[in-house]
Protein backbone atom coordinates (compact mmCIF):
# COMPACT_ATOMS: atom_id res chain seq x y z
CA UNK A 1 0.00 0.00 0.00
CA UNK A 2 1.55 3.39 -1.35
CA UNK A 3 0.64 6.85 -2.17
CA UNK A 4 3.36 8.94 -4.04
CA UNK A 5 2.47 12.86 -5.36
CA UNK A 6 5.25 14.11 -7.20
CA UNK A 7 5.94 16.99 -10.25
CA UNK A 8 7.51 14.13 -12.63
CA UNK A 9 5.83 11.18 -14.87
CA UNK A 10 5.72 7.85 -13.61
CA UNK A 11 5.88 4.47 -15.80
CA UNK A 12 2.63 2.08 -15.34
CA UNK A 13 4.68 -0.82 -16.42
CA UNK A 14 7.98 -0.12 -13.51
CA UNK A 15 5.23 0.56 -11.14
CA UNK A 16 3.09 -2.72 -11.38
CA UNK A 17 6.69 -4.70 -11.46
CA UNK A 18 7.91 -3.32 -8.78
CA UNK A 19 4.12 -3.20 -6.80
CA UNK A 20 3.86 -7.47 -8.16
CA UNK A 21 7.24 -8.54 -7.24
CA UNK A 22 7.69 -11.29 -4.64
CA UNK A 23 3.92 -11.56 -4.25
CA UNK A 24 2.61 -15.25 -5.73
CA UNK A 25 -1.23 -14.57 -4.13
CA UNK A 26 -1.56 -12.33 -6.56
CA UNK A 27 -3.56 -13.04 -9.47
CA UNK A 28 -5.05 -9.66 -10.99
CA UNK A 29 -4.27 -6.60 -11.51
CA UNK A 30 -6.38 -3.40 -12.67
CA UNK A 31 -4.25 -0.19 -13.52
CA UNK A 32 -6.45 3.14 -13.85
CA UNK A 33 -4.33 6.19 -15.77
CA UNK A 34 -5.91 9.57 -16.05
CA UNK A 35 -4.51 11.76 -18.99
CA UNK A 36 -4.89 15.54 -19.55
CA UNK A 37 -7.75 15.84 -22.74
CA UNK A 38 -6.64 18.73 -24.70
CA UNK A 39 -10.10 19.88 -25.73
CA UNK A 40 -11.82 21.38 -22.90
CA UNK A 41 -15.14 23.48 -22.80
CA UNK A 42 -13.77 26.58 -24.31
CA UNK A 43 -11.61 25.17 -26.86
CA UNK A 44 -8.13 23.54 -27.04
CA UNK A 45 -5.62 23.67 -24.21
CA UNK A 46 -2.06 24.52 -24.05
CA UNK A 47 -1.44 24.05 -20.32
CA UNK A 48 -3.34 21.99 -17.45
CA UNK A 49 -1.97 23.01 -14.41
CA UNK A 50 -3.02 20.93 -10.57
CA UNK A 51 -2.53 22.61 -7.45
CA UNK A 52 -2.34 20.46 -4.12
CA UNK A 53 -2.08 21.05 -0.38
CA UNK A 54 1.46 19.42 0.36
CA UNK A 55 0.88 17.02 3.77
CA UNK A 56 -3.48 16.86 3.46
CA UNK A 57 -3.08 15.32 0.21
CA UNK A 58 -0.97 12.69 1.52
CA UNK A 59 -3.05 12.00 4.52
CA UNK A 60 -6.06 12.23 2.41
CA UNK A 61 -4.62 9.71 -0.06
CA UNK A 62 -3.96 7.36 2.90
CA UNK A 63 -7.11 7.59 4.47
CA UNK A 64 -8.67 6.19 1.16
CA UNK A 65 -6.26 3.36 0.72
CA UNK A 66 -6.82 2.27 4.02
CA UNK A 67 -10.50 2.19 3.44
CA UNK A 68 -10.49 0.25 0.36
CA UNK A 69 -8.25 -2.14 1.84
CA UNK A 70 -10.52 -2.27 4.63
CA UNK A 71 -13.60 -2.93 2.29
CA UNK A 72 -11.71 -5.26 0.02
CA UNK A 73 -8.94 -8.35 -0.11
CA UNK A 74 -6.00 -6.17 -1.67
CA UNK A 75 -3.11 -7.76 -2.10
CA UNK A 76 -1.22 -4.55 -3.04
CA UNK A 77 -1.82 -0.88 -4.17
CA UNK A 78 -0.57 1.96 -5.55
CA UNK A 79 -1.62 5.87 -6.05
CA UNK A 80 0.51 8.49 -7.54
CA UNK A 81 -1.03 11.23 -8.11
CA UNK A 82 0.95 14.90 -10.37
CA UNK A 83 1.31 18.22 -9.69
CA UNK A 84 2.24 21.18 -11.10
CA UNK A 85 2.23 21.64 -15.53
CA UNK A 86 0.60 19.57 -17.26
CA UNK A 87 0.29 19.04 -21.48
CA UNK A 88 -2.65 17.40 -23.09
CA UNK A 89 -1.47 13.83 -23.20
CA UNK A 90 0.38 13.93 -19.87
CA UNK A 91 -0.33 11.35 -17.50
CA UNK A 92 -2.31 13.05 -14.55
CA UNK A 93 -3.11 10.01 -11.92
CA UNK A 94 -2.07 6.34 -11.97
CA UNK A 95 -3.97 4.29 -9.29
CA UNK A 96 -2.90 0.32 -8.84
CA UNK A 97 -4.96 -2.72 -7.30
CA UNK A 98 -3.75 -6.35 -7.09
CA UNK A 99 -5.82 -9.04 -5.48
CA UNK A 100 -5.90 -12.76 -5.31
CA UNK A 101 -9.28 -12.72 -8.08
CA UNK A 102 -9.99 -9.97 -10.57
CA UNK A 103 -13.55 -9.00 -8.89
CA UNK A 104 -11.94 -7.00 -5.71
CA UNK A 105 -9.30 -5.02 -7.67
CA UNK A 106 -11.61 -3.62 -10.48
CA UNK A 107 -14.13 -2.68 -7.74
CA UNK A 108 -11.32 -0.98 -5.46
CA UNK A 109 -9.41 0.45 -8.58
CA UNK A 110 -13.22 2.51 -8.96
CA UNK A 111 -13.84 2.73 -5.58
CA UNK A 112 -10.02 4.67 -4.98
CA UNK A 113 -10.89 7.13 -7.99
CA UNK A 114 -14.32 7.89 -7.10
CA UNK A 115 -13.01 8.88 -3.58
CA UNK A 116 -9.78 10.69 -4.78
CA UNK A 117 -11.95 12.96 -7.44
CA UNK A 118 -14.09 13.75 -4.35
CA UNK A 119 -11.82 14.11 -1.54
CA UNK A 120 -7.92 14.47 -2.79
CA UNK A 121 -7.35 18.20 -2.07
CA UNK A 122 -6.34 18.81 -6.16
CA UNK A 123 -7.52 21.96 -8.12
CA UNK A 124 -7.35 22.02 -12.11
CA UNK A 125 -6.36 25.32 -13.51
CA UNK A 126 -6.86 25.14 -17.96
CA UNK A 127 -5.31 27.72 -20.00
CA UNK A 128 -6.11 27.93 -23.26
CA UNK A 129 -4.22 28.01 -26.72
CA UNK A 130 -3.39 31.37 -27.88
CA UNK A 131 -1.55 34.52 -26.97
CA UNK A 132 -2.67 36.13 -23.62
CA UNK A 133 -5.08 33.68 -22.81
CA UNK A 134 -5.97 33.31 -18.72
CA UNK A 135 -6.16 30.38 -16.80
CA UNK A 136 -9.47 29.44 -15.50
CA UNK A 137 -10.26 26.89 -12.45
CA UNK A 138 -12.22 23.77 -13.25
CA UNK A 139 -15.39 23.38 -11.91
CA UNK A 140 -16.37 20.37 -9.55
CA UNK A 141 -18.50 18.17 -11.64
CA UNK A 142 -21.59 16.73 -9.82
CA UNK A 143 -21.67 13.57 -11.38
CA UNK A 144 -18.48 12.99 -9.59
CA UNK A 145 -20.60 13.66 -6.06
CA UNK A 146 -23.12 11.39 -7.68
CA UNK A 147 -20.03 8.46 -8.42
CA UNK A 148 -19.70 7.95 -4.22
CA UNK A 149 -23.15 7.14 -3.47
CA UNK A 150 -22.82 3.48 -4.98
CA UNK A 151 -20.17 3.36 -2.49
CA UNK A 152 -22.50 4.13 0.22
CA UNK A 153 -23.37 1.23 3.28
CA UNK B 1 -2.66 36.09 25.13
CA UNK B 2 -5.53 38.02 26.26
CA UNK B 3 -8.57 36.20 27.13
CA UNK B 4 -10.62 37.58 24.37
CA UNK B 5 -8.36 36.05 21.53
CA UNK B 6 -7.43 32.09 20.77
CA UNK B 7 -3.89 31.31 20.16
CA UNK B 8 -2.52 31.42 16.90
CA UNK B 9 -3.22 29.82 13.75
CA UNK B 10 -2.55 28.83 10.55
CA UNK B 11 -4.91 29.68 7.43
CA UNK B 12 -3.79 28.35 4.17
CA UNK B 13 -6.02 29.58 0.80
CA UNK B 14 -5.87 27.21 -2.22
CA UNK B 15 -6.98 27.83 -6.32
CA UNK B 16 -9.07 30.33 -6.81
CA UNK B 17 -9.56 31.57 -3.28
CA UNK B 18 -5.98 32.31 -3.07
CA UNK B 19 -5.56 34.21 -6.43
CA UNK B 20 -8.76 36.61 -4.55
CA UNK B 21 -6.85 37.01 -1.30
CA UNK B 22 -3.60 37.14 -2.88
CA UNK B 23 -1.37 35.27 -0.25
CA UNK B 24 -1.79 31.52 0.04
CA UNK B 25 -0.92 31.14 4.09
CA UNK B 26 -1.18 33.29 6.76
CA UNK B 27 -1.12 33.30 10.88
CA UNK B 28 -4.27 35.10 12.86
CA UNK B 29 -5.10 35.46 16.36
CA UNK B 30 -8.95 34.83 15.97
CA UNK B 31 -11.34 36.75 18.53
CA UNK B 32 -12.84 34.54 21.06
CA UNK B 33 -15.74 34.89 19.73
CA UNK B 34 -15.08 32.50 16.60
CA UNK B 35 -15.83 29.16 17.50
CA UNK B 36 -16.98 27.39 14.55
CA UNK B 37 -15.90 27.26 10.84
CA UNK B 38 -18.84 29.62 9.36
CA UNK B 39 -17.73 32.09 11.80
CA UNK B 40 -13.91 32.43 11.06
CA UNK B 41 -15.93 32.68 7.26
CA UNK B 42 -18.02 35.47 8.56
CA UNK B 43 -14.88 37.03 10.25
CA UNK B 44 -12.81 36.94 7.49
CA UNK B 45 -15.40 38.63 4.97
CA UNK B 46 -14.62 41.39 7.44
CA UNK B 47 -11.38 41.63 6.65
CA UNK B 48 -11.20 43.69 3.48
CA UNK B 49 -12.90 43.97 -0.20
CA UNK B 50 -10.39 40.88 -1.41
CA UNK B 51 -11.63 38.19 1.57
CA UNK B 52 -14.70 39.93 0.97
CA UNK B 53 -14.55 38.65 -2.60
CA UNK B 54 -13.28 35.17 -1.65
CA UNK B 55 -15.61 34.84 0.67
CA UNK B 56 -18.79 35.87 -1.82
CA UNK B 57 -20.09 32.59 -1.72
CA UNK B 58 -19.71 30.88 1.50
CA UNK B 59 -21.87 27.67 0.33
CA UNK B 60 -18.85 26.92 -2.37
CA UNK B 61 -16.03 27.17 0.38
CA UNK B 62 -14.49 24.07 1.26
CA UNK B 63 -12.54 23.65 4.62
CA UNK B 64 -10.13 21.53 6.36
CA UNK B 65 -8.47 21.74 9.95
CA UNK B 66 -5.63 20.01 10.98
CA UNK B 67 -5.53 18.47 7.20
CA UNK B 68 -8.64 16.44 7.38
CA UNK B 69 -12.38 17.59 5.58
CA UNK B 70 -14.68 19.22 8.29
CA UNK B 71 -18.23 20.97 7.24
CA UNK B 72 -18.89 24.70 7.72
CA UNK B 73 -20.63 23.88 11.27
CA UNK B 74 -17.46 22.02 12.79
CA UNK B 75 -15.71 23.57 16.12
CA UNK B 76 -12.25 25.22 15.24
CA UNK B 77 -10.95 24.52 19.05
CA UNK B 78 -7.80 22.53 18.76
CA UNK B 79 -7.29 24.51 14.81
CA UNK B 80 -3.89 24.71 14.38
CA UNK B 81 -4.08 24.36 10.41
CA UNK B 82 -7.56 26.04 8.99
CA UNK B 83 -7.34 25.65 4.85
CA UNK B 84 -10.24 27.48 3.06
CA UNK B 85 -10.66 25.77 -0.60
CA UNK B 86 -13.08 25.44 -3.66
CA UNK B 87 -14.36 22.00 -4.27
CA UNK B 88 -11.57 19.63 -5.46
CA UNK B 89 -10.92 19.01 -9.01
CA UNK B 90 -8.18 16.16 -9.12
CA UNK B 91 -7.73 13.00 -10.91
Amino acid sequence: MAVRVQAGDFDTGKEIAALARGNANIGAIVTFTGTVRGAAKDGAIATMTLEHYPGMTEAELERIEAEAKARWPLEASLIVHRFGDLAPGDSIVLVVTASAHRQAAFEAAEFLMDYLKTRAPFWKKETPLGFGKTGQWVDAREADDGALERWKR
Amino acid sequence: MSASTRPQVKLLYFAWVREKIGVPCEDVSLPATVSTVADTIAWLQQRGPEYADAFARPNVIRAAINQTHVSAATSIDGAREIAFFPPVTGG
